[in-house]
């Protein structure tokens, strides 16, 4: 990233820019000077808030709601990983749980940040009534309440909000469409979430006899909005995780019927193929449908 | 300059036509840019025959993905055809339903572009010892990597939404694999450090970049050239 020629790029636009962001400037020159220190990412951001300063602008309100939407998502994860971690004798795959764990206290870490420096107020934990892991609307007895002493239990859980989370972020895309600052963040936590995804699965079939592959993988090819045709998990409270509006076992892409297709061995494509090829995105309401109450109640 | 209503006289498959019509896009818009990037006298590089280039706007973007994933699926064709020695029956599930992915990924590129798609490339492993693990599952990974780098990196370009969500359903599985792929090599290792940054974010890749490894793959090389 040439963050020189950005300037000479927004002086050609904005011929005073030089004079707004005085003496912010030199600031901008000695970027690199502590490059070593900042993560890549994270330049953008300290960039974007330099720009915030020299125009008095901040990211618009409907880019600060999808991250705050992330935000949410990602306490969820982070919390769930966390109290996962500390329940003492629950978790065998270290290596891979606590991998989880950093990421999604990352995630956490890093939105707060962006939306802050985006001009908009973060939400934390203490913005939620409760988060009851076993589903349960708050009574921390629901159908899953043995989440944090049965590890198969966690593993179930974790395994759909991971694939939950990838759906969710995907759902989010259209709204930051154009945006290379937001739009790539969010995929780029996407690609991770899916990466999260994958490996439970992975656990869950290897080494705990789960019939999972690291794909979802669909018994039907004609649209399913319930979600029982794609939940592949093995519990059926998760089916609308699964469900949609545009469910998982979706074999309709941009109007090319996938199924018609060719294969490497055949003249058509099978179901399974076809739905596992493709993720499908969660709206920002059906994912909060999803969470809230069973998982989380915000205030108010 | 075809209008819609000359489109709709063409007999392409109805579900291509559609597609296409999302971003009012044409076949057209590929041959203007060959003509602006022949404009540029400072980028004083011959025309090699041997090179593709995906276009712009788009159908570009539609293009590379197309290119990313004739190469995986060509990759995946020639890991199945000719297995590693003693491939576990496990592994063999895995990099079957792969290549399968990758053949339906490029498969429904090619249907959607119709005739606005690149030419089938040709690719070149021979750098690839098809009959080592070590060999093809690191190969794998790189194209897993390299796959999830290239749509985050390309995908603030779309324009048309529907374009966007389709790429955002592809690269999530790719990074599926990718993480699969990663374990299989070492157990734990699917997020491998250098594919996140200490934000905990998957890093993204310029097409420039994603070509110049990719191209080591392919005797048709491929060029994006409107997207820098």
């Amino acid at each position: 990233m040439n963050l020189f020629s950005i300037v000479e790029e927004i002086e050609k636009i904005d011929p005073e820019f030089n004079d707004r962001i005085s003496p912010r400037r030199d600031a901008i020159k000695n970027i690199t000077s502590f490059g070593s220190k900042v993560a890549v990412a994270a330049i953008p951001f300290a960039l974007g808030n330099l720009f915030k300063k020299a125009y008095g602008q901040s990211a618009s309100a409907s880019v600060i709601s999808v991250l705050n939407f992330a935000l949410t998502l990602e306490i969820l994860e982070a919390s769930f990983y966390n109290n996962g971690i500390n329940a003492s004798g629950l978790v065998t795959d270290t290596s891979y749980i606590t991998q989880i764990q950093s990421d999604e206290n990352k995630h956490v870490a890093f939105l707060t940040s962006a939306i802050s420096a985006a001009g908009g107020t973060p939400v934390t934990a203490s913005d939620f009534v409760y988060l009851d892991f076993t589903g349960g609307s708050g009574s921390m007895d629901g159908p899953f309440s043995g989440v944090f002493t049965n590890y198969q239990t966690f593993l179930a859980v974790a395994e759909t909000f991971e694939d939950t989370g990838v759906r969710a972020y995907k759902g989010q895309a259209p709204n930051l469409l154009g945006n290379q600052t937001y739009l790539t963040a969010a995929l780029d936590i996407h690609a991770v979430e899916a990466r999260h995804a994958s490996a439970i699965r992975y656990l869950r079939s290897t080494k705990y006899g789960a019939t999972v592959l690291p794909w979802i993988t669909s018994t039907s090819g004609s649209n399913d909005i319930s979600g029982a045709a794609s939940n592949d998990t093995g519990i059926a409270a998760v089916n609308a995780n699964y469900g949609g509006a545009t469910p998982e076992n979706t074999a309709t892409q941009g109007n090319v019927d996938i199924l018609t297709l060719p294969s490497a061995t055949q003249t058509t494509t099978t179901v399974s193929v076809a739905t596992a090829a493709f993720d499908e995105p969660l709206t920002m309401a059906e994912v909060l449908a999803i969470l809230v109450p069973a998982f989380t109640k915000p205030i108010g | 300059m075809k209008t819609e209503t000359d489109l709709t006289n063409v007999n392409v498959n109805m579900a291509r036509r559609s597609f296409l019509r999302y971003a009012g896009a044409g076949v057209a818009g590929i041959g203007l840019l060959s003509a602006a990037s022949s404009c540029h006298k400072d980028h004083n590089v011959a025309p090699t025959a041997d090179v593709t280039d995906v276009g712009s706007g788009d159908i570009g973007i539609l293009n590379f993905a197309y290119a990313l994933e004739q190469l995986e699926a060509a990759f995946y064709l020639q890991v199945i055809a000719t297995p590693y020695s003693s491939m576990p029956s496990i592994e063999l599930a895995y990099l079957t339903d792969i290549r399968d992915h990758e053949v339906c990924h490029r498969e429904f590129f090619k249907a959607a572009l119709s005739t606005s798609a690149i030419k089938g490339l040709t690719p070149d492993f021979s750098k690839i010892d098809f009959t080592s693990r070590t060999a093809v599952l690191g190969a794998a990974k790189a194209f897993e990597d390299l796959g999830v780098t290239a749509y985050d990196g390309i995908a603030y370009n779309i324009q048309n939404a529907a374009y966007l969500s389709i790429a955002g359903s592809i690269v999530s599985v790719e990074a599926r694999h990718a993480a699969l792929i990663g374990n299989l090599i070492t157990q734990g290792n699917f997020v491998s450090s250098d594919q996140i940054d200490a934000n905990g974010l998957n890093i993204s890749n310029k097409p420039s970049v994603v070509l110049a490894g990719a191209n080591v793959y392919l005797k048709t090389k491929v060029s994006a050239n409107s997207f820098s």
